[in-house]
């Protein structure tokens, strides 16, 4: 009995989280984040359909056929019955497949990889992640911030991402997905935040010793105003990032303060991208480079496009 | 360093077990084949890690060297041949074992041993040919497969010319006893397996790579 | 480089006080177990009947002590991480600074996986497998002892990186660019490398050596269709250990390159892809959670079929879903990474994949309902874990499915939620399953029953103690707390992290509940004794045996005709006989090769580690020399004589006579 009101208890603060809980992933406050919580409980409940039955059955069984009550029916020999098995097979196989349609829709239309539809213009970010913070390139605004992001509510972003070192996980938990920045690699994610507000941004792949202090604010400002007036004041404010002052930023440090810089050498990002993806054509020319990168940047970038052989040559490797 | 372990542990497996004339006990030396192929098929999927792994890496060649560039097909298809007529020598020494004639089975070992060792000096010769000018497998991620796949089918191969040393010396002290012959079996089956590695390695590695 | 490689004063970290305790404790323990075992006089059975024995129910006995310690060490680990994380929150340091956290966190997985649940499945198939099919010993004994040495000498590094040196602060999977050189300069990094590789060999062989006994020396009579439901999914997990070790060897073998040899793999620059490490890596680690967690769907099957009395429910049912997860365990293993990139049809289809293995598992739950069903349960330790199992495993089940939707995925990817998800299928799966088996065949394995009421006690505070401590996190999971963090600084997060505490110390009194189980039921071992060898009333022919079992486990090997053989011995009264005369049975010798090459390949790694390379060489050379003087000894073999089975049998069979008709 003890196991029910624990599962009582477990099931009452997952239903408590859901309903009220701040500042996680079931407190969403952009698109793609709500869409996700929204999938969280339709699968949930859907599993529910099973896992309580069985959890009741358990117990019930285990009360009713235990060993002092001896007027319950005693079979010990039966051991077979095609029509239990039968349903035993099929309601499983039922759940699963209603859920199997569901993630089939909704990985593709949740696809990070996938601009927003009908939400207008996006602007796009470029997130570089360092030992031990975050560093975000404005290319259209020609800004750079440190352990800051700043965006207009209401309007799609677009987060280039790659690394300069390990690996780690860029993450909104508020605005939902996330993905790994990985070196040499550019990944892409589309967010939107629905309404002005300051959240939390982390990373959410281990990288090391500084990785605890590896947090950023992201902030949507209320309109694209705010938003411009927040480039221009740090325009005004100077400060270039060179790509010596990239490699003095690069080298480890934890807690980093919030750093902004009014001017970013042109293609710094692409220079951090391009310095482990020599190896991609065998030559050095960097023209020849920036090709190869707008091609896999088609959807899939440099991850998708290793990931796939990756399986294929794998899956044979197995047989 | 541990492959090589991996495939002398499996060779006990008849010195564990197997036994001349106990009757009573079931047919050890089917277990033991038994338990070597299974050994074989782990091996295989180490070999298949490596070749999956090559696969994805072979087009990473940092600026550097492609296969186009090292490879010299007729050197490896010497020692290929070598090889594939080491297998087929060992046919021989196990037709002999099993027909008792102890003499026999050590020439053709003896011969077996030869051609493998020959195959072992050029790999080392090609690996030496690299690294001196300049293409040893710290230059690229292509350089680094292409060596640990080779380097690692070189390895059974000496692990294996080792074992037929060892078996070269029981053959010529015990003679053919059933546990002999068992053993002798089970690195038959590791030569012709290493046989068909490198046919796989020639083909993709050597063939593809220089096409 | 110098004599002792990279070996220096600085590489014991007398500098941390934790550390300095922990090694005082260990060396007072020592002393202590020496001493005792001097004073008893016990170094000669200590060697002969024990290191050296190639007796496949000593090996097991002597994997799950290792499983036992090995436990103590990762749940201390558990502990520190919990309190660390309830005292290092509103921006507080906390006590364990990342260099030492990190390596907490590193350990408590690798010792949890690999050497904890690992040994303790295979102890119990060690013990149990051969007895149920039947057979006199493994195939290959002496290969059976070396295995248990190499895992051994894998733990050993672990723990021998606790005072030298450090161990890798990478987390248990060791993503590279973070474990490659640049980012993990020290030895912390190797001393995974090596521990994980040479257990692993272990563990090979160990599949190898079981598929061979399954598959040749069963009992006449016992077709596959007949053989008990543990020997299958044991063999399942075997056929998953052949089939996906192999990987793990090659990816540390690729890193080891990488770092020792200056190799490109994984690296960032050279054309290095550290993706392929992660497919390698979990095209390893997804199957291995299914070796873990087969056998434990095996025990409970034995445990709710032999205490309700009844067949089992839908036997066929069990073997063809074993066989299923075990092969879509092979292609699911994208799932650990969705957020990587890949596109969404990649994705989908291995979430898809994912969600059918939930088919399968589904199913067996249900036949263990059916099972019940009808039947007279006797509620058992033994049975308390498993009903506990049902019931938390079904739920961890379903967060399992809920992580397998890539778009759920995305935000709950390394959060506490995934935390929350494994170690409620890991613990509620294969650990209950595991302690299971132990309150089950403890009385086989030792002669005598464990205490009932201190392993109920034990059972009660473990499962509240897993509620406790496992569904906090995920909560904070769902709060967007992710894994592996250091310290906090979100005061919504607080109550969830002391709750979670709070649990692990609920735990904790389970595990001493444990102990205090062994001591009062070793003190009662007159009265828990067990003459019958068949203290439940089982079905399978372990119970046919003595308890503890002889040496040469049956007289005489028995004939099956039925799933249940010794069920079905006994009603066709063939159980208990003895007869006139016996042949004399041919066993194995013992060994000491095992121990030899375990402890010169310990050597071999150490020296590895710290870059000592003559040692190594010696270390090498040494085992490799053992191994081939032992594989070309033919005096292996010795034979049980008549008389003595006789006496033997005659004894076991009137106890076993009188405890039926009692």
């Amino acid at each position: 009995m003890l196991i029910r009101n624990l599962c009582n208890i477990a099931l009452a603060s997952i239903v408590l989280t859901l309903s009220g809980c701040k500042g996680g992933v079931l407190d969403p406050k952009g698109q793609i984040g709500y869409d996700e919580k929204n999938l969280i409980i339709i699968a949930t409940v859907l599993m529910l359909l099973v896992v309580i039955p069985v959890i009741v059955m358990t117990l019930y069984f285990a009360w009713k056929y235990r060993d002092s009550r001896t007027h319950e029916i005693y079979a010990p020999k039966w051991a077979h019955s095609t029509k239990i098995e039968a349903v035993v097979w099929a309601v499983p196989i039922l759940i699963v497949l209603v859920l199997g349609v569901i993630t089939w829709e909704s990985t593709h239309r949740l696809d990070p990889y996938k601009p927003l539809e009908g939400k207008g213009e996006h602007i796009t970010v470029e997130v570089v992640s360092l030992n031990w913070k975050w560093l975000f390139i404005y290319p259209e605004q020609g800004i750079a911030t440190v352990n800051e992001l700043v965006f207009p509510a209401n309007v799609p972003v677009e987060f280039k991402i790659t690394s300069e070192s390990t690996m780690n996980s860029f993450f909104i938990p508020q605005l939902g997905s996330q993905i790994y920045s990985m070196a040499g690699m550019q990944t892409k994610l589309h967010l939107i935040a629905d309404e002005p507000g300051t959240f939390k941004g982390i990373s959410a792949n281990y990288s090391g010793a500084g990785f605890s202090g590896m947090k950023f604010n992201a902030i949507a400002t209320p309109t694209q105003a705010n938003f411009d007036d927040w480039v221009s004041n740090i325009k005004a404010q100077g400060n270039t990032l060179t790509k010596d002052g990239y490699y003095e930023l690069a080298e480890p440090t934890e807690n980093h303060p919030v750093t902004y810089y009014g001017n970013v050498e042109d293609d710094l990002f692409h220079t951090i991208l391009m310095k482990f993806m020599v190896h991609m054509s065998g030559k050095n020319d960097i023209s020849e480079m920036k090709g190869m990168e707008h091609k896999m940047g088609e959807h899939k970038d440099h991850s998708g496009h290793s990931d796939h052989s990756a399986h294929s040559s794998h899956t044979q490797g197995e047989e | 360093m541990s492959t090589l372990s991996a495939d002398l542990a499996s060779t006990n497996v008849d010195a564990a077990s197997t036994h001349d004339d106990h009757h009573d006990h079931h047919d050890t030396s089917g277990d033991t084949v038994f338990g070597f192929w299974l050994y074989l098929m782990t091996d295989c999927l180490l070999f298949a890690s490596f070749f999956a792994t090559y696969a994805v890496l072979f087009m990473n060649t940092a600026g550097g060297v492609s296969g186009k560039d090292i490879f010299e097909l007729d050197f490896v298809a010497v020692e290929t041949a070598a090889l594939l007529l080491s297998s087929i020598t060992f046919g021989f020494a196990m037709i002999a074992a099993q027909g008792q004639k102890k003499a026999l089975t050590l020439i053709w070992l003896l011969v077996t041993f030869c051609l493998g060792a020959v195959f072992i000096g050029m790999e080392i010769y090609e690996f030496h040919h690299l690294i001196v000018n300049g293409h040893g497998p710290q230059h690229s991620a292509f350089l680094s497969s292409f060596f640990a796949l080779v380097g690692l089918h070189g390895l059974h191969v000496t692990a294996g010319l080792i074992w037929m040393t060892i078996m070269m010396i029981e053959v010529a002290r015990r003679g053919l006893g059933k546990a002999t012959v068992t053993r002798l079996s089970c690195l038959s089956l590791f030569w012709h397996f290493l046989d068909i590695v490198w046919i796989c390695v020639f083909t993709v590695v050597y063939l593809m790579g220089a096409m | 480089m110098s004599f002792l490689g990279k070996i220096t004063m600085d590489a014991i970290p007398l500098h941390d006080p934790i550390l300095v305790v922990t090694m005082i404790g260990i060396a007072i323990g020592g002393l202590v177990l020496l001493g005792l075992i001097t004073k008893y006089k016990k170094w000669g059975i200590l060697w002969r009947d024990w290191i050296t024995s190639v007796d496949h129910k000593r090996l097991g006995i002597m994997y799950i002590i290792l499983a036992l310690i090995m436990l103590f060490r990762g749940f201390s680990d558990a502990i520190l991480m919990r309190s660390q994380l309830a005292l290092a929150t509103n921006g507080s340091p906390g006590y364990l600074p990342p260099e030492h956290y990190d390596q907490i966190f590193t350990a408590h997985g690798v010792i949890m996986i690999i050497f904890m649940a690992m040994p303790f499945m295979v102890g119990l198939m060690n013990i149990i497998l051969p007895l149920q099919i039947g057979a006199r010993d493994v195939a290959f004994p002496f290969l059976n002892n070396l295995s248990f040495w190499l895992t051994a000498s894998g733990a050993i590094l672990m723990n021998i990186s606790l005072v030298f040196g450090e161990f890798a602060k990478t987390g248990w999977v060791a993503y590279p660019p973070l474990s490659e050189l640049t980012f993990s300069p020290g030895v912390g990094v190797d001393y995974y490398i090596w521990a994980l590789q040479i257990s692993g060999l272990g563990t090979l062989l160990t599949s190898v050596n079981f598929l061979v006994t399954v598959f040749k020396m069963r009992a006449p009579g016992m077709t596959l269709m007949k053989m008990p439901i543990f020997t299958w999914t044991c063999t399942w997990a075997n056929i998953l250990i052949a089939a996906s070790f192999p990987i793990l060897t090659a990816v540390l073998a690729m890193l080891t390159l990488d770092r020792y040899m200056d190799f490109h793999f994984f690296t960032n620059d050279l054309g290095g892809n550290s993706m392929m490490y992660i497919n390698l890596f979990w095209a390893w680690g997804h199957p291995e959670v299914y070796i873990l967690v087969l056998p434990a769907f095996g025990i409970f099957s034995e445990i709710i079929s032999t205490f309700t009395g009844k067949r089992l429910f839908g036997y066929k049912s069990m073997i063809y879903a074993s066989g299923a997860i075990s092969i879509l365990g092979f292609i699911v293993w994208l799932h650990h990474f969705f957020t990587m990139g890949s596109s969404a049809n990649v994705n989908a289809f291995f979430g898809v994949m994912t969600m059918i293995i939930a088919v399968p598992t589904g199913v067996k739950l249900f036949n263990w309902l059916f099972t019940i069903y009808r039947g007279r349960l006797r509620i058992t330790v033994p049975v308390l874990w498993t009903l506990g199992f049902m019931v938390t495993f079904t739920i961890g089940g379903m967060t399992g499915v809920l992580l397998a939707i890539p778009g759920a995925d995305y935000v709950l990817h390394n959060s506490l939620f995934l935390i929350a998800h494994f170690h409620n299928t890991i613990i509620g799966g294969a650990v209950f399953g595991y302690l299971a088996g132990f309150a089950f065949w403890f009385p086989k394995a030792m002669g005598f029953k464990l205490n009932e009421k201190w392993g109920k006690v034990s059972f009660w505070c473990w499962i509240v103690g897993f509620f406790v401590a496992f569904m906090p996190l995920y909560v904070l999971g769902f709060l967007g707390m992710t894994r592996r963090l250091n310290h906090t600084n979100t005061p919504e997060w607080n109550f969830w992290l002391y709750l979670a505490a709070v649990g692990a110390i609920i735990i904790m009194f389970g595990i001493i509940a444990q102990v205090i189980q062994l001591y009062v039921s070793f003190r009662d071992r007159e009265a828990l004794d067990d003459k019958t060898g068949d203290p439940w009333n089982g079905h399978t022919l372990e119970w046919a045996s003595t308890s503890p079992p002889q040496a040469y486990n049956f007289a005489v090997i028995p004939h099956v005709d039925d799933i249940d053989a010794w069920t079905d011995m006994k009603e066709k009264g063939q159980a208990y006989v003895t007869k006139e005369s016996y042949s004399p049975i041919h066993m194995p010798k013992n060994t000491s090769a095992g121990v030899l090459m375990g402890a010169t390949l310990t050597i071999f790694c150490f020296a590895m580690v710290w870059h000592i390379w003559w040692l190594a060489g010696a270390g090498l050379i040494g085992a490799i020399a053992v191994f081939i003087k032992r594989c070309y000894c033919n005096d292996v073999d010795y034979y049980v004589q008549p008389d003595e089975i006789l006496e033997t049998e005659k004894a076991f069979n009137l106890s076993g006579r009188e405890g039926v008709k009692a």
